[in-house]
C-alpha cells in the first residue's frame, strides 16, 4: 500500500482584502480557505488514491480553526488528518523552526509519498517543500504538474518559469504542487458527512518533542504595512485617436517609460 | 570585512539581470564588505566571472563539474555547500528564480539558517539589514529581519535597479576555479520543454505588453506582438488566455505564472482578477485597455482607455511608430 502525506495549510481566502491593526493582520470577519496550492496536493493524493491502494494522511501546522480546513480535505477524500496546534508553539515561527515541526510530525507515519502547495498565497515565501525534503533526507521536485507513479519511481513534469522539465525520482520523494496539476474537487454531502466520522487528532508541539533549539527562528518580522496608496488612474477622453495620442505622450514625455 | 556571497546564474548563455541586481543590493546595504560571486556550470565560464567584477564582484568562483550543467537539486546543492565552506561568507544573496526557489531553501536547511525570501528592498537600518517582501499576493508587505544566524536573502527580478554609474567595465576581480566533487543524484532530468527560448525574459523586461481573454483567439495575439515590436516590450498573457488556448502557458502573468515589476504594464482585454493583478501590481506604470468602463484593471492602472484593443493598440502601434522614428532622426 502506498502511503501519502499531505502537509496542508489554512489561508485567507485569495479574495480577500488584507487588513492591518496594531502591527498584526486582522482575522476577524475573513474567509479561511485550504491554501488553493494545497488543494492540489489533497486532490493529486485521492486521485492516486482512486488508481491504486494508498492511504492519505493530511497534516497541518496551524491554529484550531484549522480544523475546518482538514475536514474539507477528509471530505475530499484524505482518511486522517493531522493538526498540529500552533498555538501551542508560543511564539511566530518562521520557515526554519516550521520547518522542524512539520519533519518531527512526517517521522511519526510512514510515507511514500509527501505532497504540499508550492507556495502559500499568505507568506508566499515557498520554502516548505525543499526544507521539510532536506530534514527528512529524501529528494524532492517543485511545482509539478503531472504526476506518474510507476514501479517506486515519480515521473514528473514541472513548470520552470514557463518552461516543462520532465524529471524521475526513485520514492520517497516530496513534490511541491502547482496550478495545473489537477482541478479540485469540491466535497459532496456524502463526503462531508464520512468526514466527520474519519480520524483527526490534535497534537501539541511538545508531543513532538523535537529540540527546542530547532525549533526557535532565526528571522523575525518587524513591521507590516499596506501598499503604498498610488494616485488614482486617469480614463482617458476624447475620440480614439485623441485618446492614443494622448496616451502616447503620456508614455514618451511625462513617465518616461519608452 | 563582511563577506556576501552572491549566486549568480547564467540562462541562455547570459548572466541573469538579477544576479546583478543581487550585486549592486549588496553593495548598497553592505557599505564596503568583499563581494563574491560564483556561478555555476562546465566549460569556459571566465566571460561571466569578468562581467561580475565590472558590476562590482571582488572575488569570482567558478564552481566546476559536468553535472552542474543543467541545474538538479542534489548536484547544485552539494556544490554550493561546497563553495559555502571555501567561501565562508557572512551573507548570501541570489535571485528568487526558479533555481533561486529550489536552491535557497534545501541549502538554508542544510546550513541551519534562516532564509527572507522574494525581498522587493534591502536596506540597512540602525546597523542591521532589513528586508521588505510581499505578503498575500502583494496586498501587504513585511519588513523581517534575521535574529540569528547569518543574513540568506533572495531577490525578485527588476526591484533593485542597477546604476550604470557604479558599472566599470575595467573592474577586475580575482577568479578561482573551484571544482567540488559531486555524487549520488537522487532525481533524474530526463528532457526540457523550452517554450520561451528567443523570447524576452519576462522576469527582467522593462516594458510588457499583455493579453488577456479579450484578445478571443490565438490570431488576436498578433497585435500585441506588433506594438511590442515596436516599443521594445515582451508580450505576456492572463491566465484566463492560457486557459482559452489563445497563448502559452510560458507566456502567463499572475500569481502562478510569472510574477514581473517592469517600468511599463500595458494590459489588453484582462480584466484584472486578484490572481492577474498578484503577478504584475507591483508594475510601474500601469495601462489598461478593456471595453469594459467597470473592469477591475482600472481600478490599479494609472492610465486606461474604454474600448476595443482590436482598435486602440493598431492605433498606438502607428503613433509610436512615428514618435520613435522621429526621435531617431
Amino acid at each position: 500500500m502506498l502511503n501519502i502525506l499531505v502537509f496542508m495549510k489554512q489561508t485567507f481566502s485569495s479574495e480577500e482584502i488584507v487588513r492591518i491593526d496594531n502591527n498584526q493582520i486582522v482575522e476577524s470577519d475573513v474567509q479561511f480557505v485550504i491554501n488553493p496550492y494545497d488543494e492540489f496536493a489533497v486532490e493529486e493524493a485521492v486521485l492516486i488514491k482512486e488508481r491504486e491502494d494508498a492511504e492519505v494522511t493530511v497534516v497541518t501546522f496551524g491554529p484550531q480553526r484549522s480544523e475546518t480546513a482538514l475536514r474539507t480535505a477528509l471530505a475530499m477524500g484524505a482518511d486522517k488528518a493531522v493538526l498540529i496546534d500552533s498555538d501551542t508553539a508560543g511564539a511566530e515561527l518562521d520557515e526554519y523552526a516550521v520547518s522542524h515541526i512539520l519533519a518531527a510530525a512526517a517521522r511519526k507515519f510512514p510515507f511514500d509519498l509527501i505532497l504540499c502547495g508550492n507556495s502559500t498565497i499568505d507568506g508566499g515565501s515557498a520554502q516548505t517543500g525543499p526544507r521539510l525534503a532536506e530534514l527528512l533526507d529524501i529528494p524532492h521536485v517543485m511545482a509539478v504538474t503531472k504526476v506518474e507513479l510507476l514501479d517506486g519511481k515519480a515521473i514528473v513534469e514541472r513548470d520552470v518559469e514557463g518552461d516543462t522539465e520532465k524529471i524521475e525520482a526513485a520514492l520517497p520523494v516530496l513534490l511541491t504542487t502547482q496550478q495545473g496539476l489537477n482541478e479540485p474537487r469540491y466535497p459532496t454531502t456524502a463526503g462531508n458527512l464520512k468526514a466527520k466520522r474519519k480520524p483527526l487528532d490534535i497534537l501539541s508541539v511538545a508531543d513532538l518533542a523535537v529540540d527546542a533549539e530547532l525549533i526557535k527562528s532565526k528571522t523575525e518580522r518587524i513591521e507590516l504595512a499596506l501598499p503604498k496608496p498610488k494616485k488614482a488612474g486617469q480614463i482617458l477622453s476624447g475620440t480614439l485617436n485623441e485618446q492614443v495620442k494622448q496616451l502616447a505622450h503620456l508614455l514618451v514625455d511625462v513617465e518616461n517609460v519608452i | 570585512m563582511k563577506k556576501v556571497l552572491v549566486f549568480a546564474e547564467v540562462k541562455d548563455g547570459k548572466l541573469r539581470n538579477v544576479s546583478l541586481e543581487a550585486v549592486a543590493a549588496a553593495k548598497r546595504a553592505y557599505a564596503g564588505c568583499e563581494i563574491i560571486g560564483a556561478v555555476f556550470g562546465d566549460g569556459d565560464l571566465k566571460p561571466f566571472a569578468e562581467t561580475l567584477a565590472h558590476h562590482g564582484a571582488d572575488r569570482v568562483f567558478l564552481v566546476l563539474n559536468p553535472a552542474l550543467k543543467s541545474y538538479t537539486t542534489d548536484a547544485y546543492t552539494q556544490a554550493f555547500m561546497n563553495l559555502v565552506a571555501e567561501v565562508q561568507p557572512d551573507a548570501i544573496l541570489m535571485g528568487h528564480t526558479a533555481i533561486g526557489k529550489d536552491l535557497a531553501p534545501k541549502a538554508a536547511a542544510r546550513l541551519r539558517l534562516g532564509l527572507i525570501s522574494d525581498c522587493v528592498d534591502l536596506k540597512s537600518e540602525g546597523g542591521e539589514i532589513v528586508l521588505t517582501r510581499p505578503i498575500y499576493a502583494g496586498k501587504a508587505f513585511e519588513k523581517r529581519k534575521v535574529t540569528d544566524g547569518m543574513l540568506f536573502a533572495t531577490i525578485r527580478s527588476n526591484n533593485f535597479k542597477l546604476d550604470p554609474a557604479h558599472i566599470d567595465t575595467g573592474r577586475r576581480a580575482n577568479i578561482i576555479e573551484l571544482r567540488p566533487e559531486i555524487k549520488q543524484l537522487r532525481t533524474i532530468l530526463k528532457e526540457v520543454v523550452r517554450k520561451t527560448s528567443g523570447a524576452i525574459d519576462l522576469t527582467e523586461a522593462k516594458i510588457i505588453v499583455s493579453g488577456g481573454r479579450g484578445v478571443k483567439s490565438e490570431q488576436g495575439f498578433k497585435v500585441l506582438y506588433e506594438l511590442a515590436e515596436v516599443i521594445g516590450a515582451g508580450v505576456g498573457a492572463s491566465r484566463g488566455a492560457c486557459d482559452a488556448k489563445f497563448c502559452d502557458y510560458s507566456m502567463q502573468i499572475g500569481q502562478t505564472g510569472k510574477v514581473v515589476t517592469p517600468d511599463l504594464y500595458i494590459a489588453c482585454g484582462i480584466s484584472g482578477a486578484i490572481q492577474h493583478l498578484a503577478g504584475m501590481s507591483n508594475s510601474r506604470i500601469i495601462v489598461a485597455i478593456n471595453t469594459d468602463p467597470e473592469a477591475p484593471i482600472f481600478k490599479v492602472a494609472d492610465y486606461g482607455i474604454v474600448g476595443d484593443l482590436f482598435e486602440v493598440v493598431p492605433l498606438l502601434t502607428e503613433e509610436f511608430r512615428a514618435i520613435l522614428g522621429n526621435r531617431r532622426d
